[in-house]
């Protein structure tokens, strides 16, 4: 035995000191990030952002010019700016864009229907003005579309939009406070991922292949998630959720004159895109 | 509604004759032949071993498993002599688990979900949700996230939701089984206060009798099969079905654990299997939770750390584990226990760590990866390729009273069943050094007993044994060597 046995009553050491770098600065910017000063978006309720998304995005997915996309991005950078949203928060938000665009272009420069001269090619892929114009347009209308899908809902709180979804667009609220419920439950999955990781390194199980590693341990959290799912839905159940009676809101959902604005503008961009385009010559419907 | 007018809820009567309850798709009825009847304004402590349904009367009282797809029922089962699914919003129902019954992101509209759905007006519903938060003691802003909320404060914010919708009957599902000893008294002290304000019916199970026997005037034991064996004053209840109550894993209050006490041991600089060396821990580089450790964990002892929730206690463990990789410092494995590998424990590949270092967390259902529990329990010897599988798990199973249970689906245990079982599981590696992370969290009385036997045979095998715990008793038994995560660190954990 090691340690020699004693006598006297445990003696308790107390041990470690708070570490010395501030650990709050993290925080506090994610805070002012999401509450990002903005100006006219607060007063539009989430689910109009919303509408105001698609009717923005939809006409540029039926054509693949590179004009009526740099008219669309353009305007949209603009508003924006003007909204108050700052280049350094469009930047951290928007950088799985940023990433994606380049790449949606590159694949369309080298493996784009090849049109005009030819510039360079090895085995399949083929450069040529057809596919340089291709990726052009295609780079374009990724940022063009994805801009404003992230950039809208900036400052939205998900309980806001689905208040907007129940009272305003009147979608069953059962739905709605379900799937708002069960979004919470994202967070502890991924504590919970972590923690089941750990453990399968401490049960000798951790040195598998990434992807086989991968499937366990989705399937344990699948089953994880379903139980903690039940729970929920006892617990909500048992505060009256799904009862037949009317249900009340504690926050109001109301649309008004802001709301009309922002739908106005979001077809005035769409407007101003497709038209450019086909006065200009270069509208190319996707079926054609 | 019924109320007295000034907001105070007519407090609710229950009445079971012959109820009985099976689950959909089990052989067993969960519980039959339920006879109570509990007065409008009793406050009553239901107990009981585990198994004997205790939870399912609380569910059924809370009308949330009603419907053919969930089970079926015999006999009657009534709250102000109607069925609990025509009642809604008369009992309001707390259960265990705090990180489950969160609905929604600020403290405000998760206060008010139960209101809505009861179609309250929208003005009364804010009121409500002040009284209730007032009443539970949760002096937040109404955007405050939800998230950011200690176990205690979950327990008080899901008591406030309930207590919100204004019922004549409180229903407490082990609401502090999950909680660590400022937890549980913040919860128990909310409800009295609840309780005092609102004269509502309460119905709480619990095996933890201390925590309430004092607040209620009535105490219900439940037999195995579900019927009462025992029924009156907390304090008569207490002697006359005290062997029943011990043989069914309540907590006694009073009764001796008749378990050793710690034995000191002091620690040479050079005999810990495993040392700490100015450690400083932590999840992530940006936020260390604390620095400047020195510990170490002697083999043939055990070692017991102590410290307030959020200090990073299971950080440590993790950290000594070989889990987490420190942010400074490094964590030393003496040549015993590295057996010809390098000193640092995060450095040892899985298979390695597995037969040197063996870890149990906190929340079992994290660490099953079989479909039963004698596969459970190879899931390490295939990963050493031991070739005596069977004759190393045999003994295992029946030294944790789990060989019963060989077939069964780890999901489906009991709490303390599945607690033994992720015990089991890193025996068999017969690791050098063991580290339990809260093992006697929310356990029966039996349970605990074992446990603390079992440490205590380990540490007599010359197994290192690191336990983290909020559990004096736990600590009075097995505290050989005792930590406590520093003066400073405990003022910020009760900050944060």
């Amino acid at each position: 035995m090691t340690g020699r046995v004693g006598r006297a009553e445990p003696v308790t050491t107390l041990v470690g000191r708070p570490p010395s770098v501030a650990a709050e600065a993290d925080a506090s910017e994610t805070d002012a990030s999401r509450g990002a000063r903005l100006r006219f978006l607060p007063r539009v309720n989430p689910v109009t952002r919303l509408a105001a998304a698609i009717l923005v995005t939809t006409p540029l997915l039926f054509t693949i010019d590179w004009l009526s996309a740099a008219i669309a991005l353009v305007l949209q950078l603009a508003l924006f700016l003007l909204a108050g949203v700052r280049p350094s928060t469009m930047l951290r938000r928007c950088w799985p864009i940023l990433v994606a665009a380049p790449l949606a272009g590159l694949s369309m420069l080298l493996y784009g229907r090849p049109a005009g001269t030819e510039h360079w090619s090895f085995w399949l892929a083929r450069i040529t003005d057809g596919s340089i114009e291709l990726a052009i347009a295609v780079t374009l209308r990724v940022l063009a579309i994805g801009l404003p899908a992230v950039l809208l809902f900036l400052d939205v709180d998900p309980t806001e939009l689905a208040d907007g979804l129940a009272q305003v667009w009147r979608l069953p609220s059962r739905f709605v406070l379900g799937a708002l419920a069960g979004a919470r439950l994202i967070g502890l999955f991924l504590d919970d991922w972590r923690a089941m990781g750990m453990s399968r390194r401490a049960r000798g199980i951790g040195d598998h292949g990434a992807l086989q590693r991968f499937a366990t341990m989705a399937f344990a959290l699948l089953v994880l998630a379903i139980r903690r799912g039940s729970k929920l839905a006892t617990a909500m159940e048992a505060r009256g959720f799904g009862a037949r009676a009317a249900r009340s809101w504690a926050r109001p959902s109301s649309i008004g004159g802001a709301d009309a604005v922002l739908l106005f503008i979001a077809l005035a961009v769409a407007a101003c895109a497709i038209g450019g385009a086909i006065l200009a010559g270069t509208f190319h419907p996707v079926w054609s | 509604m019924s109320g007295t007018g000034d907001g105070r809820p007519a407090p609710a009567g229950v009445e079971a004759r012959g109820w009985g309850w099976r689950h959909a798709g089990r052989r067993r009825w969960a519980i039959d032949g339920l006879d109570l009847s509990v007065a409008p304004g009793e406050r009553v402590l239901l107990v009981g071993p585990s198994g004997s349904g205790k939870s399912t009367v609380l569910h059924a009282l809370a009308g949330v498993n009603d419907g053919a797809e969930e089970g079926e029922s015999v006999g009657e089962m009534l709250i102000d002599g109607l069925r609990p699914a025509e009642r809604r919003g008369r009992s309001g129902l707390v259960l265990q688990d705090p990180d489950s019954q969160v609905v929604l992101s600020k403290v405000g509209d998760d206060v008010a979900f139960g209101c809505e759905n009861l179609g309250i007006e929208r003005s009364e519903i804010w009121s409500r949700v002040r009284d209730a938060l007032d009443a539970v003691g949760l002096q937040l802003p109404l955007d405050h996230p939800t998230s950011r909320l200690s176990g205690g404060q979950k327990q008080r914010l899901a008591l406030a939701g309930a207590i919100a919708m204004r019922p004549g009957l409180l229903l407490l599902d082990e609401p502090t089984a999950n909680l660590d000893p400022a937890g549980v008294a913040e919860v128990r002290d909310a409800v009295s206060r609840v309780l005092d304000r609102t004269g509502a019916t309460l119905v709480v199970v619990e095996h933890r009798v201390d925590v309430w026997h004092r607040l209620v005037d009535r105490m219900v034991v439940l037999g195995r099969d579900g019927r009462v064996i025992a029924d009156g004053r907390p304090a008569e209840v207490l002697v006359s079905a005290r062997a029943e109550l011990l043989a069914a894993g309540v907590w006694v209050p009073g009764e001796p654990l008749e378990v050793g006490s710690a034995r000191a041991v002091t620690v040479p600089g050079d005999e810990a299997l495993l040392r700490g060396h100015e450690l400083t821990i932590g999840r992530s580089a940006v936020r260390p939770l604390l620095a400047e450790i020195e510990l170490a964990v002697p083999a043939g002892a055990s070692t017991v750390l102590t410290g307030p929730n959020g200090a990073g206690k299971s950080t440590l463990a993790l950290t000594l584990g070989g889990l987490i990789r420190p942010l400074a410092g490094r964590v030393a494995a003496a040549p015993a226990l590295a057996r010809g590998l390098g000193g640092d424990p995060a450095g040892w590949r899985s298979r390695e760590l597995l037969s040197r270092i063996g870890t149990v967390f906190q929340e079992p259902e994290h660490q099953f990866v079989a479909r039963t529990v004698r596969a459970e329990l190879g899931v390490a010897l295939r990963a050493l390729g031991a070739k005596d599988a069977a004759a190393r798990i045999e003994p295992v199973l029946e030294r944790l009273r789990l060989a019963h249970l060989a077939e069964a689906n780890p999901f489906t245990l009991s709490g303390g069943e599945q607690r033994r079982l992720t015990v089991a599981s890193v025996l068999v590696a017969r690791p050098g050094v063991v580290i339990l992370d809260e093992p006697t969290f929310g356990q029966d009385r039996l349970t605990w007993i074992e446990l603390v036997r079992l440490v205590r045979e380990l540490t007599d095998d010359g197994v290192a044994v690191l336990s983290v715990t909020h559990d004096a008793a736990y600590r009075e038994a097995l505290g050989d060597v005792r930590y406590a995560l520093g003066a400073d660190a405990l003022a910020e954990g009760r900050a944060a």
